[in-house]
């Protein structure tokens, strides 16, 4: 076997990270005062760049018969790295859309006007919460500009993870785009020790189940002697029911399972939303959910297509509990962060459905409504991030009572985003939706479905909850004010907006678009 | 000697690890217990290399064993930055956020 290299094809990964090591040097090298302008300008001007290179990828003429290519006609379909990645169109797809919810994320990240003592994150993380050294780097302005290079590994690790196209790279994918986010996730500038402790079961409880994730590759590979997806899935036809094939399929699955939230394994989300940095969550929610979905697909529907009469039935099992748990705990939340972290739970249970389609219109459809889910949560992370009190966000739900008199555009735009998460038509959330349930009913999930919609029923109940809470009830007295934000959060709220309310009205060019992208490539 | 053994081996090791993480207190202990699980891996990667004759198990030691040092630097910097805090390692004490 020749080896090689394709540069052209993991230019989108290689610019990210290559960004990431630059990030450090500036760090290194460039004063304090101007670090945050170069940092600025070096982590969008990478997404940028990486957002070209996936362009150039996808603008790239197949060449072949299309029938042989899953009707694909565009965009590249390479294994590249001897087979450890595969740059198909489904993964060119899923690569823009981590790359555009990352740089929305990056302005929030940015976003140093609404707090008044600077960005979201803390002065200095190594101070103790409370400490007088705490106090004189938070009057002196020090900002934690490290932020950044984590951030670009961050979405470096999840731009490769739903490409990898065998177990080890996956797994290697899977921690890069995991311990920075534990990392940021400890750092908020307010309620640090909430903060230190998301972090803190973050951590904890994401090593454990990447632990299950190698441990069930290892037993995949002790039967089928490779690791790489397709020669796995020809492997397996001749393997059959074996234990130990059996057990690392399970095993694979609680890993992927964990990093998308699905219950039983959604603990940690609840916690690590509600104590993130707010703006931080809104990346993790949106971004994690796209690379996790995206790795769960590509493992479920190349490596384990074949053997899906023996996975199927666990995944009902785990979309049921899902879909019903995260819409019901939902309804008892009184934090707005914490309901919103319940209501992604949900949402990963309707995703679910998608990966048991196993068909190429679960594929499309999956791919659709991470795209639209993807917008309306950093949207509505981003709203929750502008009511403050003196303390910090105000998050306690009470507090937001009356919010659109005191501030219609927010309260409007924030309404949008919850009716659009709950799955109203002309919003994205319906698209998304109605696309998932017909691939899941054409795929033999009926009573799935049914219960999707009833899910959908109670879900609404809350969103509708807050939305009469915002417009028809008076606000408290000494309640939370909105403030205004400069530029970078106006932008993301206004991207947001606008994404949810094209994909609502005006689906056809992006369904378009992912149905000529084609399928996984295996 | 039958690699199938080592596997067997490798799969306790594993349940050791996990029980650890799901019945200790301490931080450290539970960090502790999920590096031998991915121990447990790494040798079930080695063993499997042995008996299918493949050396994709053994590159992948070496990965698992990179990733576990990179995750011993996060871990424990978030474990000491909560001890500093709380002046605790305890994992149950750590218990504002829920419900």
């Amino acid at each position: 076997m020749k080896n090689s290299f394709e540069y052209a094809a993991l230019a989108p990964i290689v610019v990210l990270l290559g960004a990431g090591v630059f990030s450090i040097l500036i760090e290194a090298f460039v004063p304090r005062t101007s670090r945050r302008i170069c940092q600025l300008f070096l982590v969008l001007g990478s997404l940028a760049l990486s957002f070209g290179y996936v362009l150039i990828n996808a603008t790239k003429t197949l060449v072949g018969d299309p029938a042989t290519n899953g009707g694909q006609t565009h965009g590249l379909r390479q294994f590249a790295v001897n087979g450890a990645t595969v740059i198909d169109g489904a993964g060119l797809f899923l690569q823009g859309t981590l790359i555009l919810i990352a740089f929305v994320a990056a302005l929030l990240l940015a976003e140093n006007q609404v707090d008044p003592q600077g960005d979201a994150f803390a002065a200095r993380s190594s101070t103790l919460p409370g400490s007088e050294d705490e106090r004189q780097f938070t009057a002196q302005g020090w900002t934690q500009t490290e932020i950044w290079p984590l951030f670009l590994f961050c979405v470096g690790g999840m731009v490769l993870f739903p490409v990898a196209n065998d177990f080890l790279t996956m797994f290697v994918a899977l921690e890069v785009f995991s311990l920075p986010l534990y990392l940021m996730a400890g750092m908020a500038r307010r309620r640090r020790l909430l903060s230190q402790e998301a972090s803190l079961k973050y951590f904890v409880l994401g090593a454990f189940s990447s632990a299950f994730f190698l441990f069930g590759s290892a037993l995949i590979y002790a039967v089928t002697a490779t690791m790489n997806f397709g020669q796995v899935s020809i492997a397996l036809e001749n393997a059959g029911q074996d234990t130990l094939v059996i057990t690392g399929i399970g095993m694979i699955a609680v890993g992927l399972l964990f990093k998308v939230g699905a219950v039983p394994f959604h603990q940690w989300t609840p916690d690590v939303y509600q104590g993130s940095p707010t703006a931080l969550t809104a990346f993790m929610g949106a971004a994690t959910k796209v690379a996790a979905f995206g790795a769960l697909l590509r493992v479920f529907y190349v490596a384990f297509g074949g053997m899906r009469w023996d996975w199927r039935p666990m995944f009902w099992v785990v979309a049921i509990l899902t879909m019903l748990i995260g819409s019901i705990l939902a309804v008892t939340q009184t934090d707005i962060k914490r309901m919103l972290a319940f209501s992604s739970i949900a949402h990963a249970g309707f995703l679910l459905l998608g990966v048991i389609a196993t068909s190429a219109s679960g594929l499309s459809s999956s791919l659709l409504y991470l795209f639209a889910y993807g917008f309306t949560t950093i949207g509505s992370f981003a709203v929750v991030s502008l009511v403050r009190d003196a303390a910090g966000e105000a998050t306690h739900l009470s507090q937001w009572a009356g919010l659109g008199k005191k501030s219609p555009v927010v309260a409007t735009s924030f309404a949008l985003f919850l009716l659009a998460l709950a799955g109203i038509p002309l919003t994205s959330g319906f698209t998304g939706k109605f696309a998932i349930f017909t691939a899941a009913i054409d795929g033999g999930a009926t009573p799935l479905v049914i219960v999707a919609v009833i899910a959908s029923a109670i879900a609404a109940f809350f969103y509708a909850r807050v939305i009469v809470l915002m417009f028809f009830t008076e606000p408290p007295v000494d309640g939370p004010n909105v403030v205004i934000p400069s530029w970078f959060t106006k932008i993301a709220i206004g991207v947001s907006v606008a994404v949810t309310l094209l994909i609502g009205v005006f689906p056809q060019p992006l369904i378009d678009l992912i149905v000529s992208s084609g399928i996984f490539a295996s | 000697m039958n690699p199938n053994n080592y596997l067997v081996l490798a799969a306790i090791l594993f349940t050791i690890g996990a029980l650890g993480v799901l019945v200790r207190r301490n931080a450290i202990i539970v960090f502790m217990s999920v590096e031998m699980m991915l121990n447990a891996a790494n040798l079930a990667f080695v063993a499997a290399a042995r008996s299918t004759g493949t050396l994709d198990g053994q590159v992948a030691a070496f990965f698992v064993m990179v990733v576990a040092a990179a995750e011993v630097v996060v871990g424990l910097a978030i474990i000491v930055t909560i001890f500093r805090t709380r002046r605790s390692a305890s994992i149950d004490e750590a218990s504002l956020l829920k419900y």
